[in-house]
């Protein structure tokens, strides 16, 4: 920890950059975002096993984009396949962010798509057992009862968008939900809307989703989210051969058309 | 102060038979694949164990998340309008806490202040609150701060106070004695249990007068940018809250049909306040956090002489960047 706030006052004071995008303590033991632009703020940087929350999302941010240029403290791995990610789909420039990474005796600095590749080659991405064993048990379920399922706790929705703004690769400035003139997707979260909802969203992350499982914790009321698009991935993965967050320079499967795809009805 | 009761656990059963047989829903907190949230029951039993408060608030009982306004259909030019007619079923709330019982004050302010909402008013008219006190408290907690706390009666028609062997019974309002009279066997007179011993401790936080008076003069205060630097602008914390009330009209309609609906809304969402001419007034987050703030300690006691928030803290719980509102409060009442 201590040698994380020694790169980064470091970098502050090198002008190398603006600002540091950490953790600091929140409330009960929880850890929360942080912004620290100078050694003052740059003090209450934590690195622990309680910073769970993928800062890549807060990157895409208005009011932190605009802060000038970012390091980012990327305790998960899936905060660089974000920035791969977003890279791939040129919201990000390549080298444009910094990554400082919580790693024994010290801290790495990453600076370039190629790096994150490298660091993450190293830390192999793997789902909580409990995300699993879910998984798994849908995967098994009929379909009507996965439905039963899935209705069930789409009823809890309340379409506060807290799925969707938590999530590293929902950056649309203007999201389908949100617009009006047509109205695609209907606005009240009654079972309609809340089940369209969901799968517009599932659909639009499939062979996209980095698989942090923002979206999961970030729901009020507990709806594991996140294994729609896990799910979503899994089937592009098994398709395609290729899933979200593996590299900078990838074309996204569901939305890419060559001459020469095997299927006739793109042609 | 009103008589205090003793209420045992057997008597609470034999209430809730009691309540049943009067063709009352039970609303209480219940765990739910994990969650505690707000469902019927039938008897003490189903109530959570181990609560501080449910997830979402009590709000959905009288305001609903989505409710249909009017529908219409239309054939050969001619309207048929419907308006539509609340569903409002004689529902007892079970287990809310003080602070939530609280906030219904702050709901009937705006349903109530140019014109009364019938749909409010219907479920409101039909509603009996049995509180329960709190024996315990979190860091999200802040009720003694917001003009309650732990054992406060406001807003309940009984409060209960859990004490060995049962509950102490506080019959506070007419609908209380009504419930009261449905089985009054069950309330022994004469308790001398010590509320005061078991109630949760929070400490007041801020002075909540004193950052009313000082809000006018700290619109453009960086402490407003600061806090909201994280927050990632879902509308979490205003669909948990007991006391937000905003909401949205929608229509949805087809050539041959259409009804309306009111639905939650957000002030923390971008599309809150956009106008049709594509011009912001809160065009950033900031300003939307300030607004949730304003509006709860500076306008709503400008224009209803009350406060439009409890101190509950569900927001702070909810909120997937921990946007802890009691600390931010701390912080704006000590800002330079």
């Amino acid at each position: 920890m201590e040698s994380l706030k020694q790169k980064a006052k470091e970098l502050l004071e090198a002008g190398e950059i603006k600002a540091v995008l950490g953790y600091a303590r929140g409330t009960s033991d929880t850890r929360r975002p942080h912004v620290a632009m100078s050694a003052l703020e740059v003090d209450k940087l934590v690195a622990d096993q309680a910073c769970t929350t993928n800062l890549a999302n807060l990157l895409m941010k208005h009011e932190i984009k605009h802060l000038g240029k970012l390091a980012v403290v990327a305790s998960r791995p899936s905060t660089l396949r974000s920035l791969l990610q977003l890279t791939a789909e040129h919201q990000v420039a390549d080298g444009a962010i910094l990554a400082l990474v919580p790693a024994e005796g010290g801290v790495k600095q990453l600076g370039t798509a190629q790096a994150f590749e490298e660091h993450l080659a190293l830390v192999p991405q793997k789902k909580t057992e409990k995300d699993q064993a879910l998984l798994d048990r849908l995967k098994a379920m009929p379909r009507a009862e996965r439905f039963a399922f899935w209705q069930k706790e789409f009823s809890r929705c309340m379409k506060c968008y807290a799925c969707r703004n938590s999530c590293p690769m929902c950056y649309c400035e203007r999201c389908t939900m949100d617009c009006n003139r047509p109205q695609w997707v209907p606005v009240p979260s009654h079972a309609v809307g809340n089940q369209e909802y969901h799968l517009v969203r599932a659909m639009h992350l499939a062979g996209r989703c980095v698989e942090c499982g923002e979206c999961g914790r970030a729901c009020p009321v507990g709806i594991p989210v996140h294994l729609l698009t896990f799910f979503a991935e899994d089937s592009v993965r098994a398709q395609f051969g290729q899933g979200g967050g593996a590299s900078a320079t990838i074309d996204n499967a569901l939305s890419t058309f060559r001459p020469d795809d095997k299927e006739t009805f793109i042609r | 102060m009103a008589e205090r009761y003793k209420l045992t656990q057997d008597a609470l059963s034999a209430l809730f038979e009691a309540l049943a047989k009067d063709g009352r829903r039970i609303l209480a907190p219940t765990d739910a694949d994990g969650r505690t949230e707000l469902n019927a029951v039938t008897s003490p039993d189903q109530v959570s164990k181990q609560y501080l408060q449910t997830i979402l608030s009590a709000k959905e009982t009288v305001f609903p998340k989505v409710e249909r306004l009017l529908s219409y259909t239309t054939e050969g030019g001619k309207v048929d309008l419907k308006d539509a007619q609340p569903h409002a079923l004689p529902t007892v709330l079970f287990g809310v806490r003080p602070c939530e019982a609280g906030a219904f004050k702050a709901l009937d302010a705006v349903f109530n202040w140019d014109s009364r909402d019938k749909f409010f008013n219907a479920r409101l008219e039909k509603l009996a609150i049995i509180g329960v006190s709190c024996t315990s408290a979190d860091e999200a907690c802040f009720c003694t701060s917001a003009g309650g706390g732990p054992g406060d009666t406001q807003g309940s028609d009984i409060l209960l106070t859990p004490v060995q062997g049962g509950y102490l019974a506080e019959i506070l309002t007419p609908r209380g004695e009504a419930i009261q009279a449905l089985a009054p066997q069950f309330f022994q007179a004469g308790a001398t249990e010590d509320k005061e011993a078991v109630l949760a401790k929070v400490e007041k936080a801020f002075d909540r007068e004193a950052l009313t008076a000082k809000l006018p003069g700290m619109f453009e205060n960086p402490v407003w940018k600061q806090q909201s630097l994280r927050c990632i602008g879902c509308g979490a914390c205003a669909f948990v809250c007991p006391t937000c009330v905003c909401f949205d009209i929608q229509e949805e309609a087809d050539p041959k049909k259409g009804e309306r609906l009111r639905l939650w809304d957000s002030c923390g969402f971008s599309l809150f306040t956009l106008h049709a001419s594509g011009h912001n007034p809160r065009e950033v987050q900031s300003a939307r956090w300030r607004q949730r703030i304003y509006h709860k300690f500076a306008y709503y006691p400008e224009r209803y002489q009350q406060y439009g928030c409890v101190g509950c803290g569900k927001c702070t719980r909810a909120c997937p960047a921990d946007m802890n509102l009691k600390e931010h409060l701390v912080e704006a009442a000590q800002a330079q």
